[in-house]
């Protein structure tokens, strides 16, 4: 037993060494690796976890107190809000925006000038992406492109209104009614009622507006109501409110109606030089009103900047960065796929959205897992266009957790403690899509 | 922030802001001003030396301080060498002193930063020739906020008047109006104004330094210069009486929406460089915009306006009983500690004391001097003249932008602070009491961790 033991003990030493050795050597050089990674990364984190349980000085230990601040301040409230939205909305638009693009690109005949187009805006920074957008959201429609668009089809479908600004002094000849006017007294035929608006620039009148003080001054017949609607305001001041001053012009093209017990009796535009007048009237008491239609606003498009659209649009910005990114590790994914198995389908009389929905997509699962991980955890981080699009009175309802965390500890709050605080649960949300990402990768290794 | 205040030419002000922590560093170590050619005799008493001055000033407002160094070069025979220092002065002149390159002397633009630099011992108390010039030419109160306990360290070279409401005389005279003189007047006015069919007033909510400014007149004028500082070093809070007086009077205006260009809510989307072009652009929108003696400057420089004729201002009026406020803000000399030639930039602040070195850069335009003695003439226009004579003659009552001595994450920071609720407030102004409040909440929070 003995003389085969030993040669067997005598082999197993080398062995031993060699194993040693290998492991050193293996040490060796991970060891700058570790080095970096500990440096660059692990001392970091703990240097944050440790830091986020004191207080903005860095001196006094508050235990808990960051993390409890964190949850009860409602500006880090509507972050984490919003970062949930992000990370919901987000990934999942994107993935299936690229898989349908790419699985439409396989069909043309430009398809990699198509992708090339798609993939363009990866090229450019999130800044000056930003900056982009900031300008094209812009709410004046001389400014921002997108309004301009809305504005511009709005206004093919419906009429302006002849005078938006138009007011009245309070009271004085009219009473404001709903978004229109009403005369201040009711009336009855035989009666002159002017009406006096204020607010309308010099260059929104119309050009063939005449002064309205002699129709102001002719007297009513025995069944007619008539009068002036006209501009009270004297060019250079000098006018007395309420009255129509000789320089004073009419405002031609407003609707006027007169009513009778909540009835619309007789309805009329008014001339050149403002005059209106109803004639063959019963006897009676009328209140003349100018109806809300004069006066509509124009349309100023869609607030994107403003605090209920703000995020959705940031969102689209982020969209179209990286459409081009899932679309092109989607189609390559889609290059890979076994041809015989579409054809099969083919054969076998599947149509193409058959295909699509039972083939492909399957197929297809484990490349759109990684790009929708991928972009999670991306989401997660995004701080350049939050930062940039959002305009200050709105920069509270678009913040998430990153541009919160800057802002509390660099952009002016300078307390690290909290900022800390905000990083550590950042932190604690990207790990479970790293985990899941690091599984996933081991798995298709093995 | 500061920089686009005084200048106001950046269109993209925020995104210059979002990327200024790295750029300002960048920039001031690589954007260097070259040596001035100076005069070559040597026969001054400081001959052979130079003295290096940092600023934050670049283009033509580093050529016309230039000027001024120049004048210097010529009394004394030392050189100087203008050193630019991008927008964050303090982490500038910092770097400096730990490289031993600290220049002789820095012109400041806060004065949060003179006390920083003082409280660090960066600093040379003045000589006591410069406190005799500065005594002799400036308002007491210019000496008190470049002094930081018993020494006295900045001098105020150059300042700004913000207290300025600039209105465009066309829109006036169509409205058949003259320039108000007290705050009820001009809102009266700005009724008038309204019903002539011009907005009366462009207001930038959108950047929330307008609006601080906004509050810190009708403040100053109402509540009056004691308790004005009491809530600038905040020993008294934004509950105070005075400042929900102040937040209703503003409201007065702020809620109106007749007389703001496109109403409140569309006051918040424009920022402060597109409402001086509402009123001074080639379109023009509105009849008034207020903000500080630089809006002159825009409206000269970006959209050919003459100053006097087709583009004027009138004081910010006073509030109820009170007097007419001048709120300001300055650039301070200093000597730093570490400088090489110390006494040849004590003698360069000595200079800056005197009316002629402020002369020079009056002349040449974008400039306001608080020095009482110089000469109102030596003003280009008469414009500028009359801003300078609004901060001169109110002497002892200048007081310094509120906000800008406050911490700055309560008092200058986009989004939050100050800034944020004077923006909501610009939204919905039917609860000053609120508002109020919830400054005071904010406050509460930034100087407890200052």
């Amino acid at each position: 037993m003995s003389s085969v033991e030993a040669p067997a003990r005598g082999a197993v030493t080398p062995r031993l060494r060699a194993q040693r050795r290998k492991r050193l050597v293996a040490a060796v050089f991970v060891l700058p690796a570790l080095l970096l990674l500990g440096a660059l990364v692990l001392y970091p984190v703990i240097f944050s976890v440790g830091r986020s349980f004191f207080d903005a000085s860095g001196d006094t230990f508050v235990g808990a107190d960051n993390y409890t601040e964190m949850f009860r301040d409602p500006a880090t409230l509507k972050a984490i809000r919003n970062s949930t939205i992000w990370v919901v909305v987000a990934p999942v638009l994107l993935t299936g925006l690229g898989l349908v693009l790419a699985v439409l690109t396989e069909k043309i005949r430009w398809a990699t000038a198509f992708k090339l187009v798609l993939f363009l805006p990866m090229a450019v920074s999130f800044l000056a992406a930003g900056i982009i957008f900031r300008l094209a959201y812009e709410q004046d429609p001389e400014r921002g492109v997108i309004n301009a668009a809305v504005v511009g089809v709005h206004d093919s479908f419906s009429e302006s209104s002849p005078y938006p600004n138009a007011r009245s002094r309070d009271g004085e000849t009219l009473v404001k009614d709903g978004e229109g006017y009403r005369g201040k007294d009711a009336a009855g035929p035989g009666d002159t009622v002017n009406l006096g608006f204020v607010g309308v620039p010099p260059g929104e009148m119309p050009g063939e507006a005449k002064p309205a003080a002699d129709a102001a001054k002719s007297t009513a017949g025995q069944d007619e109501l008539r009068g002036v609607v006209w501009l009270d305001f004297t060019p250079g001041g000098g006018g007395t409110a309420g009255e129509v001053d000789a320089k004073e012009n009419g405002m031609p093209g407003m609707k006027v109606s007169a009513v009778r017990d909540g009835e619309t009796v007789a309805s009329t535009t008014t001339g050149d030089d403002g005059a209106y007048s109803f004639s063959g009237l019963d006897p009676g008491s009328y209140t003349v009103e100018v109806p809300a239609s004069n006066f509509a606003a124009p349309y100023q498009g869609v607030s994107w900047l403003g605090p209920a659209l703000i995020t959705p649009a940031i969102i689209g910005a982020y969209l179209w960065i990286w459409t081009g990114f899932a679309m092109v590790l989607i189609a390559a994914g889609l290059a890979a796929l076994p041809r015989e198995t579409l054809e099969a389908a083919r054969m076998d009389g599947a149509n193409e959205f058959q295909i699509f929905r039972k083939i492909t997509v399957p197929l297809l699962a484990p490349v759109l897992t990684v790009v929708f991980v991928t972009l999670v955890i991306n989401v997660m981080k995004v701080f350049d266009l939050v930062y940039i699009i959002a305009p200050g009175p709105v920069q509270e309802d678009a913040n998430v957790l990153a541009t919160q965390m800057w802002l509390v500890s660099f952009g002016g709050g300078n307390d690290q403690g909290l900022g800390s605080a905000l990083a550590v649960l950042l932190l604690a949300l990207v790990v479970p899509a790293m985990i899941f990402n690091i599984r996933r990768f081991r798995r298709s290794e093995s | 922030m500061r920089r686009t205040r005084r200048s106001g030419t950046a269109k993209a002000t925020r995104i210059s802001a979002a990327v200024a922590g790295s750029m300002a560093l960048a920039l001031g170590a690589t954007a260097c001003g070259g040596e001035s050619p100076g005069p070559a005799s040597g026969d001054g008493e400081l001959s052979g030396q130079t003295v290096t001055v940092s600023a934050v000033w670049t283009g033509v407002e580093a050529k016309n301080f230039q000027k001024v160094l120049d004048a210097f070069s010529e009394e004394t025979g030392a050189k100087t060498q203008l050193v630019a220092s991008g927008d964050n002065v303090s982490t500038f002149v910092g770097s400096k002193i730990e490289g031993g390159q600290a220049p002789d002397v820095a012109m400041v633009p806060q004065v949060g930063v003179v006390q920083q630099f003082a409280q660090k011992g960066w600093l040379v108390p003045l000589s006591s020739k410069a406190e005799m010039e500065t005594t002799r030419n400036f308002a007491g109160v210019w000496k008190n906020y470049g002094t930081v306990g018993t020494k006295f360290y900045g001098l105020y070279f150059k300042a700004a008047n913000k207290s300025t409401v600039w209105y465009s005389p066309d829109a006036l005279d169509q409205a058949g109006v003259k320039p108000p003189k007290t705050y009820a007047e001009m809102l009266k006015t700005a009724g008038t104004v309204s019903d002539s069919g011009t907005p009366a007033f462009a207001v930038g909510g959108e950047d929330g330094w307008t609006l601080t400014d906004w509050f810190e007149n009708v403040y100053l004028s109402q509540a009056g210069p004691g308790k004005y500082d009491k809530l600038a070093s905040h020993d008294m809070p934004w509950t105070d009486k005075s400042v929900v007086e102040a937040l209703e009077t503003l409201g007065e205006l702020f809620g109106d929406k007749d007389l703001l260009y496109n109403g409140s809510a569309g006051a918040l989307r424009t920022d402060f460089p597109t409402s001086v072009e509402q009123v001074f652009g080639p379109e023009p929108k509105a009849a008034m915009v207020y903000e500080g003696d630089f809006v002159g400057g825009i409206a000269k420089d970006q959209f050919d306006r003459t100053l006097g004729e087709d583009a004027k201002f009138f004081p910010f009026p006073a509030v109820g009983k009170g007097d007419a406020p001048v709120v300001s803000g300055g650039d301070a000399a200093v000597v730093l500690k570490d400088g090489k030639n110390q006494k040849a930039g004590m003698k360069l602040l000595e200079y800056l004391a005197t009316p002629e070195a402020a002369a020079i850069w009056a002349e040449a335009g974008g400039f306001l001097s608080p020095n009482k003695e110089l000469d109102l003439e030596s003003y280009s226009d008469e414009t500028t003249q009359a801003a300078a004579k609004e901060l001169v003659d109110a002497g002892d009552t200048v007081r310094f932008d509120l906000s800008d001595q406050a911490p700055a994450s309560f008092g200058g920071t986009k989004g939050t602070g100050l800034w944020k609720l004077l923006q909501d407030f610009l939204g919905d102004s039917s609860d000053p009491k609120a508002t109020a409040a919830k400054i005071e909440a904010a406050a509460k929070k930034a100087y407890s961790k200052s």
